[in-house]
């Protein structure tokens, strides 16, 4: 177990440091003239040479590659990826600002997708009418068919323009979240419901359920009793998943409802292309999946016994 | 390792290995009745097919131009005559999501051509050459798939710089990993059959070995995967678009269409929602069929 756990935690840490060196490679090596970047197109030609030195000096971009490397991963190490191109503030504490926002938008949609998860299928399993089941089946997969910016768009036209229930943009009181919290759960919903409807019918034939039902319990007290435990588990296994979900889809619901958050500071960064910002950006989220990750990969066997008995018996 | 001959899926595949796919043979019209058990399936293919129409020849679905509007007749909500309505400049909506779906369907399509053909050449050179470049590709597939395929193409974006190609290339690229990881699984089995033994047997070199039994073999599930990828992809191109990544605005494009309508949303929503519903149709109308696609490999 220990072995386990050891080598789930390289793997993480492996997976933040290769974000780091990807996104590297990607913003300041690729492009030719990193320093380039810096500054508007626009205005480009009309930057006298003196002034993009100085601001190549200034970020470091005069030194050889290596160094600039061994310079920036030395400072991510401890969480500094310089300061932002455009504000001037330093990347971690611009990420900072923004992330409770982002935190308590995505951390209720989730909530919210895994209620319609498992409520598309636990209706699904407990139906005994095809045609509803076909429909509860087919719901899951409109909901990652209809990009997650059309939900946004209907929502506010129904809701804030036509009935005036929720206001249309804006970060106040929990009435601005409604709206922001469903346009995100449902495409994050739809996932979670495939696996859990394939997990529970799959669990509906076996053995020990044909033993409850053969004493007599009914159809709901075998789902609730039996099933829902033995079923849900795999949910787990696409945490991962689900966080890339919350994140692409906070990127598209902040920028339709204007809500401060790490998916407006995302684009923004690439709109200004705030090189500093989005390497810390990828960097933390990139963290974040390892992170999430490692914790289902550790708690996992903790939670299935089965698991635990073929991990001992491989490590030992 | 050693191939359990009672393992169904080999007998499967042997046949193939001589050319000779086993093929189910279904007359036209038992296959027509069988499709048109299924109606959706049957308006999918419809709405897909409508989709490529637009693509390839927009001028046979509308005579009027997406760029010239007529300012006297801006924001005129559908009619028979505009059944879209018209936006800001007078402009023609469906004419405009008509030309559109050139832009957002062509940026697939080299999207999905893109993540296919790479992924597939990377996953087969991982899983056929084994030991530590298998172990360096997947971990830098790892690596890719912490990334959340919109961001990564964004970021792609952003140093490419903002057209639809870019875009295409962005959202190809940010697909490769999951490619690569489905065809090395296929081609780890597939290289220990004992039909690919008895090819180095029969003395077939590394490269026709890999070239006429490995590749073929193993090619089925990413092909699943890509006509999957299509929907996915129409998606992140029309996200992009959204967000302004892509075409400038004379351009039309489905994404940025329904951004263009977005400061209108209160007072004339069919901007944006009319040609967002067409966009959230063609995405349908590609998983049901990628869904039906999947069924039948699996049977």
């Amino acid at each position: 177990m220990l072995h386990y756990a050891a080598l789930k935690i390289g793997r993480a840490l492996f997976v933040i440091w290769a974000a780091f060196t990807i996104t590297f490679l990607l913003l300041f090596v690729l492009p030719a003239e990193p320093v380039d970047l810096l500054f508007d197109p626009a205005e480009l030609n009309t930057i006298p040479e003196d002034v993009r030195a100085q601001v190549a000096a200034n970020y470091g971009f005069d030194k050889p590659l290596l160094l600039q490397y061994l310079d920036r991963l030395g400072h991510a190490a401890v969480g500094d990826f310089g300061t932002s191109v455009q504000s001037g503030r330093p990347v971690t504490q611009a990420l900072l600002e923004v992330l409770p926002s982002t935190l308590i938008l995505s951390v209720g949609a989730l909530l919210l997708a895994v209620v319609i998860g498992f409520a598309i299928a636990l209706l699904a399993t407990a139906t005994r009418r095809p045609w509803l089941r076909n429909l509860l089946e087919s719901l899951p997969s409109a909901a990652v068919s209809v990009p997650v910016f059309m939900f946004g768009i209907v929502l506010l036209q129904v809701f804030s323009f036509g009935l005036g229930w929720f206001p249309s943009f804006g970060d106040g009181g929990w009435q601005s979240l409604v709206l922001p919290l469903v346009t995100l759960a449902i495409p994050v919903s739809g996932p979670i419901a495939q696996l859990l409807v394939r997990s529970f019918t799959g669990e509906m034939g076996a053995g020990y359920v044909v033993t409850s039902f053969a004493k007599g319990a009914t159809r709901g007290q075998v789902i609730v009793g039996d099933v829902f435990r033995n079923a849900s588990l795999p949910a787990l296994t696409i945490a991962g998943i689900t966080f890339g979900n919350l994140i692409a889809g906070s990127v598209i619901t902040e920028t339709v409802f204007a809500r401060p958050g790490v998916g407006r500071l995302t684009q923004g960064a690439i709109n200004t292309l705030d090189i500093p910002v989005v390497q810390g950006i990828v960097v933390f989220v990139a963290a974040s999946f390892a992170l999430i990750n490692l914790i289902v990969d550790l708690i996992y066997p903790l939670l299935d016994p089965r698991l635990r008995a073929s991990l001992a018996a491989r490590t030992s | 390792m050693t191939v359990d001959i009672t393992d169904p899926r080999a007998a499967e595949v042997i046949p193939a290995a001589h050319g000779l796919r086993p093929r189910r043979r279904i007359g036209i019209g038992a296959r027509l009745t069988e499709a048109l058990r299924q109606p959706v399936l049957v308006l999918a293919w419809l709405v897909v097919l409508t989709a490529a129409g637009w693509a390839l020849f927009p001028w046979l679905f509308t005579s009027v131009s997406p760029y010239e509007g007529n300012p006297a007749l801006s924001f005129s909500p559908p009619s028979s005559e505009h059944i879209f309505g018209t936006d800001r400049l007078g402009r023609d909506l469906f004419a405009r999501s008509v030309y559109g779906a050139g832009t957002t369907l062509t940026a697939t399509l080299l999207a999905v051509l893109i993540a296919f053909g790479a992924g597939t050449l990377v996953g087969l050179i991982a899983g056929y050459l084994g030991g530590a470049v298998d172990t360096v590709i997947m971990r830098v597939i790892d690596v890719l798939l912490s990334i959340p395929s919109l961001l990564l193409a964004m970021v792609i974006v952003s140093v490419l710089g903002y057209s639809t190609h870019n875009i295409a290339i962005a959202v190809g690229i940010s697909a490769i990993a999951s490619f690569a990881r489905v065809m090395r699984s296929e081609v780890i089995v597939i290289v220990n059959r004992d039909y690919v033994r008895a090819a180095y047997g029969l003395g077939v070199g590394r490269l026709g070995v890999v070239l006429r039994h490995i590749l073929p073999n193993s090619l089925s599930s990413v092909v699943a995967l890509a006509a999957l990828e299509i929907g996915t992809s129409i998606l992140a191109v029309a996200s992009l678009g959204f967000l302004g990544y892509g075409a400038p605005p004379p351009e039309p494009e489905w994404g940025l269409l329904v951004a263009e309508g977005r400061d209108y949303l209160a007072v004339y929503p069919w901007i944006s929602i009319l040609p967002g519903i067409a966009l959230a149709l063609v995405v349908i109308a590609t998983h049901r069929i990628s869904t039906s696609f999947r069924k039948e490999h699996r049977r």
